[in-house]
């Protein structure tokens, strides 16, 4: 087991009467790209801002290599952030930006220019050093808000959403660089980000946070795979939540009864009890079968094209709506929308939410 | 690559066709009117002859500069030597403009601070009660700071009266007293240029330059204020320019020893004892110093800028 960068203990931040992070406890191993995950306003931009320093915590404690930095101005701790504007001096040129961190740690001037040399390569912008950061594009500029958060060799680098500001294209070509630097530089990132893709793509694990709270803690394919409640099964991917009468829960698996009265056993999330509850399915995991030989039946309801693949809406009988993805190949037996048509789940594929 | 970064906010030639031209001769109007003709006729004036009860005769002549650098003795025929009065009015004035200028720089920051912070709607309840004193005249306004400030006005009186001090501090004619007319009149015009420049302050820059080890001090030093420089510089400016011509609180608060340039030219197109051409000449000096300095500020900027 690696040791614990960052340990959050039971972390609560209230501005006023209103609660922005509640009971928070995590624990981000040293060298680990780390990713806060969720959807505007819940909490995890806070998060990031009480381990930078700019938020005072409210209860709670936050260890840095078993350090408590909780009471620390911003100055004092060993971490760097890349803003989500970047928050560039506008009067100075790229040099001087990342000179000034490693200035004020006490490096002489030749040190520091030493080190500029080397942040500036790692990014890719040597020869934009002497440019000031109104005449570098947007991308540019994130590099730069990168190089100068990595100048210091922090322990720690915080990212908060340092993405959101770039093109689609280019985007998806920084998380690949951002992650070979993570695994170059060996520094532990803490990412923040409401783009799930982003998430999935580039993390060692993620904290789905929703309402101040972390829902589930764990890597890509846990968190696609086994959501622990209905909220991260529906903002992770995209899921079918099937309405099931849940008859009895025991050992982690549970007996319930599907729409149209099939019985079904299926794996639980911890937590779920016997009565109303759902059923989350991957689209992608889901197959045709013969109408009345399968565990749902119900009629296609549309096709919707997206290339790679095609989405089938199919209604079942008590009216609910279900999408079905299919790969769009030529053997692939993709029913006409009005087809009565049967559903049944790939082996492992559904498990029974939390609400 | 420097195509791109070209700003591209000048009128679109498309949507405005030829207009361009035309649509200038508003501000052209009001520049030429009100700026460049008076400009011309104190140049004119101040080298013509002085008429003995106002006015001018329209006659070339350099008396009046020459009276304010030279003296001549009483009959104007005696050798020339430097005349150091109106130079030390001078002198006086800017020093007491500059004065002026610190005093309303040190107050007026920390307050367009504190009010480019509040929240959305008390800032213009702030910005409003900086400008309420404004909507009383000056004249009025300087007066009642006369009263208030004299041996026996109020001031002194509660000094007295909490015991802090047994006798009245004399401030009336004092440079104290001009201080203290000029920072009252012209602090808005400092706190109004800093609040816009500090408004549009990112703030994310001073976490970052937290984030990056640097404490309040430094960042305040090294940030902040390279950032809201032009805001700093542009209440300067408008602090220092009109401290340096002031009249009504040199004269009214500062009495015959405290004279300003100010006072000086408009005591030229006073009454009787006027002298048009000398008061021009001292206009046109007073104008020219300013344009020094601006040249010297717009100069620095320009390296500021380039470097």
């Amino acid at each position: 087991m690696r040791d614990i960068a960052v340990d959050i203990l039971d972390l609560t931040k209230k501005y006023g009467t209103f609660t922005a992070l509640r009971n928070v406890s995590l624990d981000i191993r040293d060298n680990e790209f780390f990713t806060l995950l969720g959807p505007s306003g819940c909490g995890k931009t806070t998060l990031l801002r009480c381990i930078a320093g700019f938020e005072d915590v409210t209860t709670g404690a936050i260890r840095l290599y078993g350090e408590d930095i909780a009471d620390l101005p911003p100055n004092k701790r060993p971490v760097n952030t890349v803003f989500q504007n970047y928050a560039l001096f506008p009067h100075m040129n790229v040099t001087q930006n990342i000179m000034f961190g490693l200035l004020r740690l006490g490096q002489s001037d030749a040190q520091a220019r030493a080190r500029v040399g080397e942040v500036l390569e790692m990014v890719q912008l040597t020869e934009f050093a002497t440019r000031l950061p109104a005449q570098l594009s947007g991308g540019q500029q994130q590099r730069v808000a990168l190089a100068r958060a990595l100048a210091p060799n922090p322990k720690v680098l915080l990212l908060d959403e340092p993405l959101s500001a770039l093109d689609l294209k280019l985007r998806q070509a920084v998380r690949l660089e951002l992650q070979q630097l993570q695994r170059e530089t060996g520094i532990t990132f803490v990412f923040v980000t409401h783009d799930q893709e982003e998430a999935l793509t580039m993390s060692d694990r993620i904290a789905v946070i929703a309402e101040g709270h972390v829902q589930q803690v764990g890597n890509a394919r846990d968190i696609y795979q086994a959501p622990v409640n209905r909220f991260v099964a529906d903002f992770i991917g995209e899921t079918n939540l099937i309405d099931v009468e849940v008859r009895d829960v025991s050992g982690g698996m549970a007996t319930c009864d599907l729409p149209g009265g099939a019985a079904f056993t299926c794996p639980a999330a911890a937590g779920a009890k016997a009565g109303k509850g759902h059923l989350s399915v991957r689209p992608e995991r889901m197959t045709f079968a013969k109408a009345g030989a399968a565990l749902l039946s119900g009629t296609v309801a549309r096709h919707v094209f997206l290339g790679t693949d095609m989405q089938v809406d199919v209604r079942l009988s008590d009216d609910e709506l279900l999408t079905v993805r299919v790969q769009n190949s030529e053997d692939s037996h993709i029913p006409e929308p009005g087809a009565a048509i049967g559903l049944n789940f790939e082996a492992g594929a559904a498990r029974l939410l939390v609400d | 690559m420097a195509g791109l970064l070209k700003k591209t906010n000048s009128p679109n030639n498309a949507v405005y066709g030829g207009l361009g031209g035309w649509l200038m001769l508003p501000a052209w109007a009001v520049i030429g009117i009100f700026l460049v003709l008076p400009v011309l006729m104190m140049l004119v004036y101040s080298f013509l002859t002085k008429e003995f009860r106002g006015g001018v005769i329209w006659e070339f002549s350099m008396a009046a500069y020459d009276q304010f650098f030279f003296d001549r003795g009483l009959f104007g025929d005696d050798p020339p030597v430097i005349e150091w009065t109106y130079i030390t009015i001078f002198w006086r004035s800017i020093w007491q403009a500059a004065l002026a200028t610190f005093f309303c720089l040190i107050i007026g920051f920390p307050t367009a601070w504190f009010i480019a912070t509040r929240a959305g709607k008390n800032r213009s309840v702030w910005l409003f009660l900086i400008t309420i004193p404004y909507w009383v005249n000056l004249l009025i306004r300087t007066i009642s700071m006369k009263f208030l400030i004299r041996d026996t006005g109020p001031l002194n009186e509660w000094l007295i009266a909490s015991g802090l001090i047994s006798e009245p501090i004399h401030m009336i004619n004092t440079n104290f007293a001009v201080q203290l007319g000029l920072f009252y009149s012209y602090l808005p015009f400092m706190v109004l240029p800093i609040y816009a420049s500090v408004e549009r302050y990112n703030f994310a820059l001073s976490e970052a330059a937290a984030d990056l080890y640097a404490s309040r001090w430094t960042t305040l030093r090294r940030i902040i204020l390279p950032t809201v420089r032009p805001g700093i510089i542009a209440g300067c400016i408008l602090v220092f320019v009109p401290s340096l011509g002031a009249f009504l609180a040199p004269d009214l608060l500062g009495g015959a020893k405290n004279f300003m340039i100010g006072s000086l030219i408009e005591e030229q197109f006073k009454g009787n004892a006027g002298n048009w051409p000398f008061g021009a000449a001292a206009s046109m000096i007073l104008l020219s110093m300013v344009l020094i300095v601006l040249t010297f500020y717009a100069r620095a900027q320009g390296k500021e800028g380039a470097r």
